[in-house]
């Protein structure tokens, strides 16, 4: 049925022209800025992190020996231990899965609702569109933390709850751009005239405007990513997400403030982890959209 | 002959621009070679010098570093850059600020996008002036400003000065942009193109405003890759191909009697009435009569495969169609104008009907009620015979494939991600594998080929996108395309082998085509029948030859009057010599 699917670049014939096309194509450079090489390697740790915490740490994160609590960062104890004797290195690493997880859940949350919601306001209907985007309004009115609390008191505490929670803060904002990019695709000729070569509503929806919708998303989704893990700890410091002992970034924080006169470096080294994270997220996010800018239309 | 004697008369110091030898070129681009090579250029007080040639040929650019103003990072050499005898390779950035406006003036293309939105036509046109400082006090300006609206034939300058760009329609715009140019009253005007997106009627009274200027003693460089509107205006001609010149001379010289092979390819390129049933692309000049000064040039093409002769069977019957747009702000409650008011025709098996008329006649409304985009507010379209028009797009979708449509804009037309095989395949029935030699067939028959299907539209060339956009038509075999403009867009020899292709398809296929057109010379060259539209009614429709040679209608009258002409260009100006010879 899909006709994309046939390997046509396969023959050498079809590779030649497109590489004959190069004075024409506009090639973007295939370098990257030095800080987005050395964000690109920190994001890759970070997911090996997620998924194998135990390759970079023999501590358990939980479980910390009381007679070497708060012990300064040594070669021994990378970032210290902290009040309990537990290792902050050990926590800040199995910690990250907690962060990410969380963090990309809410996101997902976010996205789905975001792309319905902003797929239906960016339709012909004035009904649709006007309800759609007074949600928008609605949830956009409130701070996106005050909100994420509001939700976690109806919700109770949890992990899951907390992505719910930055989940909904988060969906006016995608919600406004893909229903920006709705009506974008939806104005442009290559819709417009679709029906013409005889194709069905729904078939013009399918094959040509929902996907150059999407082509947005990993856009946009890369610039808030940092936004949201940042939501997510900030709610876990003032202790609506995951409950102590979890390792996650935020509790981790909160737990270091009644040390910090004495030990800096069970409060640092996580907080240095949510900050180096946002900033990766945020530099390769503003590639993929340098990238994806010219082809949004 | 007058001109070499205008040439005799003129003085060294006449010489507004004199340069040789400049070579332009960009850093990192083009491989570091300079873009523009070996370029001289003189102009003189009173003198009108053309720049004509494709898109790419370098000319815009050479244009605008008179201004220093051929981008970020050119590269400018010069032998010689003389700008009113003095030695522009040594200006700085606050030389040329003086110059600009005072001394240069420009003229772009678009005056829409070059009028700053914000401001009024009145206050675009005084910025010159009082950047300059040429004047002082507002109502100084404000009187100039006036003088100048009224010098370029705004009529009621004093009312239009206060209105802004939008609310002044695209000729007025245009002229006030030519305004803004010469309102510091520079010696050297530098038109960019500055008629190419108006109607042909605008077009001769734009022209006449710059040629005016000429007359009072202004240089007038205009860049344009139309030679006939050339024709009529400029006293030297220089073509550019490729960022070098490849002929220049005295207008009737270069374009009467085209020395180099590629001039003569863009003269005979040109569609017109006496091309018609002819191939344009392979046509090739041919001078008789040697140098004796009456040598006749004649164009010898090659003609067109026997077309399958129409018969009377109706494909596409129009019957009085009206269509009226809701206007928002008509608190008065009278009516809009009709966008099309009882419109009707018919085209038959295998016809090529034309249609003509300015921006904002109908055409486009029609062309879209036609499609089906739109529907008619009375009267009714059927397509074969069965209604096409008032019914639901599904009872429609039956019937698609018989009708097709050609844009005027290729590449908008094709979604960004689907690729050249997926744009022609998704107007193809049938399995993958078959499909798959159809769209190479499709490819084949309209000059491209199985290396073109896994290209993005994006990477092709304008000629090239829109023999997708004919294949694709193709694909759905259909009994009449709508064509859209189909060739504006496209330079002169490449609309020369989009219309062959076009013109031998349907001689093969026997389609028929609704061909849209504002070029009057492109209808004339494709269509059988032309309807001419004018304020949303078919003022005068038949038979191309009759309709051309023998208008009834005042509006076509004029029409045809307006269009630049090389052939008539040279009797007017021959004219106007001569009259001149006998002061």
């Amino acid at each position: 049925m899909n006709i994309r699917s046939q390997p046509l670049s396969e023959s050498p014939v079809a590779l030649e022209a497109l590489g004959a096309v190069a004075p024409r194509t506009i090639r973007q450079p295939r370098s990257f800025a030095p800080a987005v090489i050395v964000s690109l390697i920190f994001l890759a740790v970070l997911l090996a992190a997620t998924i194998v915490p135990q390759a970079f740490t023999r501590f358990d994160p939980l479980v910390g020996d009381f007679t070497q609590g708060l012990k300064a960062p040594s070669l021994e104890h990378l970032f210290g231990t902290d009040r309990l004797g537990r290792d902050v290195f050990a926590r800040t690493i199995h910690g990250t899965r907690y962060s990410l997880l969380i963090g990309l859940g809410g996101m997902a949350i976010s996205l789905a609702f975001g792309i319905v919601l902003g797929i239906l306001a960016g339709q012909r209907n004035r009904f649709l569109d006007e309800a759609t985007s007074r949600v928008f309004d609605v949830l956009s009115s409130f701070p996106g933390v005050l909100l994420a609390m509001l939700v976690v008191t109806f919700l109770g505490q949890g992990m899951l709850n907390i992505a719910i929670a930055v989940g909904i803060a988060g969906i006016p904002k995608f919600g406004r751009v893909i229903r920006a990019q709705t009506q974008l695709v939806r104005d442009a000729d290559y819709v417009t005239h679709a029906v013409v070569y005889g194709l069905g509503r729904w078939q013009i929806f399918i094959r040509h405007v929902l996907p150059n919708v999407l082509v947005a998303v990993p856009v946009i989704a890369t610039v808030y990513i940092g936004n949201t893990i940042l939501a997510v700890s900030g709610l876990s410091f003032l202790g609506l997400g995951p409950q102590p002992p979890t390792p996650e970034w935020g509790v981790m924080l909160a737990e270091s403030r009644d040390v910090l006169r004495v030990a800096w470096w069970p409060g640092v080294f996580p907080g240095l982890a949510i900050t180096l994270t946002v900033i990766a997220f945020t530099l390769v996010g503003n590639v993929i959209q340098k990238r994806f800018e010219g082809r949004l239309a | 002959m007058t001109d070499k004697a205008n040439a005799a008369a003129t003085q060294a110091d006449d010489r507004l621009v004199d340069i040789k030898g400049l070579s332009i070129g960009f850093a990192g681009a083009n491989g570091g070679a300079p873009i523009v090579r070996d370029f001289d250029l003189t102009v003189r007080r009173g003198e009108c010098v053309a720049l004509v040639g494709e898109s790419g040929s370098g000319k815009s650019i050479t244009a605008r570093s008179l201004l220093n103003l051929s981008g970020d990072g050119a590269k400018v050499r010069a032998d010689r850059f003389l700008i009113k005898g003095r030695d522009a390779l040594t200006f700085r950035e606050a030389d040329w600020r003086r110059l600009r406006g005072t001394v240069t003036g420009l003229v772009m293309q678009d005056a829409l996008v070059s009028l700053d939105p914000l401001r009024t036509i009145g206050q675009e046109v005084g910025e010159v002036l009082s950047a300059h400082r040429t004047l002082r006090g507002a109502h100084a300006i404000a009187a100039r400003v006036g003088a100048v609206l009224r010098k370029v034939g705004i009529p009621d300058p004093e009312r239009r000065a206060a209105q802004y760009a939008h609310q002044l329609s695209g000729g007025l715009r245009q002229r006030a942009l030519i305004a803004s140019a010469i309102a510091a009253d520079p010696d050297l005007i530098i038109a960019d193109e500055p008629t190419t997106s108006l109607d042909v009627t605008v077009q001769a009274q734009v022209l006449a405003v710059l040629a005016e200027r000429v007359r009072d003693g202004a240089g007038l460089l205009l860049i344009s890759h139309d030679l006939a509107v050339v024709a009529g205006i400029a006293d030297r001609v220089i073509v550019m191909r490729d960022g070098r010149i490849v002929d220049g001379g005295p207008t009737a010289d270069v374009l009467r009697r085209p020395r180099h092979a590629y001039t003569r390819q863009l003269l005979a390129a040109i569609p017109s009435a006496h091309s018609r049933g002819h191939l344009l692309a392979s046509a090739r000049f041919d001078i008789i009569g040697g140098d004796s000064g009456h040598a006749s040039a004649s164009i010898i093409r090659e003609p067109l495969p026997v077309r399958q002769s129409p018969d009377d069977a109706v494909v596409l019957q129009v019957d009085t169609i009206s269509k009226r747009y809701a206007s928002r702000q008509s608190a008065s409650h009278a009516p809009s104008p009709a966008a099309l008011d009882c419109v009707s025709f018919d085209v038959r098996a295998g016809e090529v009907v034309g249609i003509v008329g300015e921006s904002g006649s109908g055409k486009s409304t029609c062309a879209k009620i036609v499609l089906g985009l739109l529907s008619p507010d009375e009267g009714e379209v059927r397509l074969l015979g069965q209604p096409w028009s008032g019914v639901t797009e599904t009872a429609r979708r039956a019937l698609r494939a018989r009708l097709q449509y050609i844009p005027q804009d290729a590449l908008s037309s094709f979604d960004p991600r689907y690729r050249v095989a997926d744009v022609i395949g998704e107007n193809l029935a049938g399995p993958t594998r078959t499909r798959r030699d159809r769209t190479v067939a499709l490819l084949e028959q309209v000059g491209l080929n199985a290396g073109h299907l896994g290209r993005y539209p994006r990477s092709l060339s304008g000629g090239q996108r829109q023999r997708v956009s004919i294949a694709r038509a193709l694909a759905a075999e259909p009994d009449i395309i709508v064509c859209d403009e189909p060739v504006s867009a496209l330079d002169v020899s490449i609309q020369a082998q989009v219309l062959d292709l076009l013109s031998a398809l349907q001689a093969r296929l026997g389609t028929a085509l609704l061909f849209i057109s504002h070029d009057l010379g492109v209808v004339q060259h494709i269509a059988d029948r032309v309807l001419v539209f004018h304020r949303g009614r078919i003022v005068e429709s038949g038979p191309v030859a009759q309709v051309f040679a023998d208008p009834a209608d005042n509006y076509t009258k004029t029409l045809l009057a307006s269009i630049p002409a090389i052939d008539r260009a040279f009797a007017h100006s021959v004219g106007s010599n001569l009259a001149a010879g006998h002061h």
